[in-house]
């Protein structure tokens, strides 16, 4: 079984398909991704499917659950790269990938994140007690003084 | 000069890329467009899926056909699982006796121009589809 490698961006985690994954990798991306995002505490994940030839209901609902599952580990998930047949095919076969965010390519993935990241920061009075926001907002220096 | 038909079995995640790949090896070679290949890939993807878990196992026979000067790719997935008790559930968007989204008979109906299903409660389930060049 092929395991799809996750590569740590910032705080972003970038997952790149370049290979025909089956099923048994799908399951397993999922739980490697939830462990990365808890672990390195990422507040976006992007995954480039610019290579990957085909979309099927089970790849879909990968996609599904990968954005719930991190909406709920307080990162933001976004689809980026989707072939023009990718996406014919996608609709036509009936998946509406509902939930999930799709950008053209990497750049205006990582753009969405950004801007997203922005948002949150500058609007702590929606959440009832604003402190973590407040705290999350300050960038924090780099300890070491090299 | 390639094998007339490509038989391969079905009895593992791996053997439904395995699947893919041939699909998609057949679909290049009959120059089908690139959407109409890609559709016939996911289509064969979703049907050798069901293939392996609502069948248990079986086998995918992909050929090239020829029909009144047009070319198409064929791929029959065969199994000898317990077979479907009422197809016209099964052929419905979203209905799943798994744990799927019930999209791979229906879905993959749609993206095929010929899709026949057979069926026999307890002797199993063989599934046709064609796509033909435009």
């Amino acid at each position: 079984m092929d395991r799809v490698p996750i590569l740590s961006l910032g705080d972003v985690l970038l997952v790149s398909i370049q290979v025909d994954l089956q099923d048994e990798s799908v399951v397993a991306l999922q739980e490697d991704l939830a462990e990365r995002i808890v672990d390195s505490g990422a507040s976006g994940v992007v995954i480039d499917i610019s290579a990957v030839e085909i979309v099927d209901s089970f790849i879909g609902r990968m996609f599904a659950t990968i954005a719930s599952l991190s909406k709920v580990l307080d990162a933001e998930t976004v689809v980026v790269g989707m072939r023009p047949a990718v996406a014919i095919t996608l609709v036509e076969l009936g998946l509406s990938l509902q939930g999930v965010r799709t950008a053209l390519d990497l750049e205006r993935g990582l753009a969405a994140l950004r801007r997203r990241r922005a948002e949150r920061e500058l609007r702590p009075a929606e959440d009832p007690d604003g402190s973590d926001e407040a705290v999350e907002a300050v960038e924090t220096p780099a300890a070491t003084g090299d | 000069m390639p094998k007339p038909v490509d038989e391969l079995p079905i009895t593992t995640g791996d053997d439904v890329v395995r699947v893919r790949q041939a699909v998609r090896a057949r679909a290049g070679a009959a120059q089908l467009s690139l959407v109409d290949q890609t559709k016939l890939i996911t289509a064969a993807s979703e049907l050798a899926r069901n293939t392996l878990v609502h069948g248990g196992s079986g086998v995918a026979r992909v050929e090239t056909v020829e029909r009144q000067g047009r070319r198409g790719v064929k791929a029959v997935f065969t199994d000898h699982g317990p077979g479907i008790v009422d197809v016209e559930k099964a052929l419905t968007d979203g209905y799943t006796t798994g744990t799927g989204l019930g999209l791979g008979l229906g879905g993959s109906r749609r993206l095929v121009d010929e899709f026949v299903l057979e069926t026999a409660v307890g002797e199993g389930t063989t599934v046709t589809v064609i796509k033909w060049t435009r």
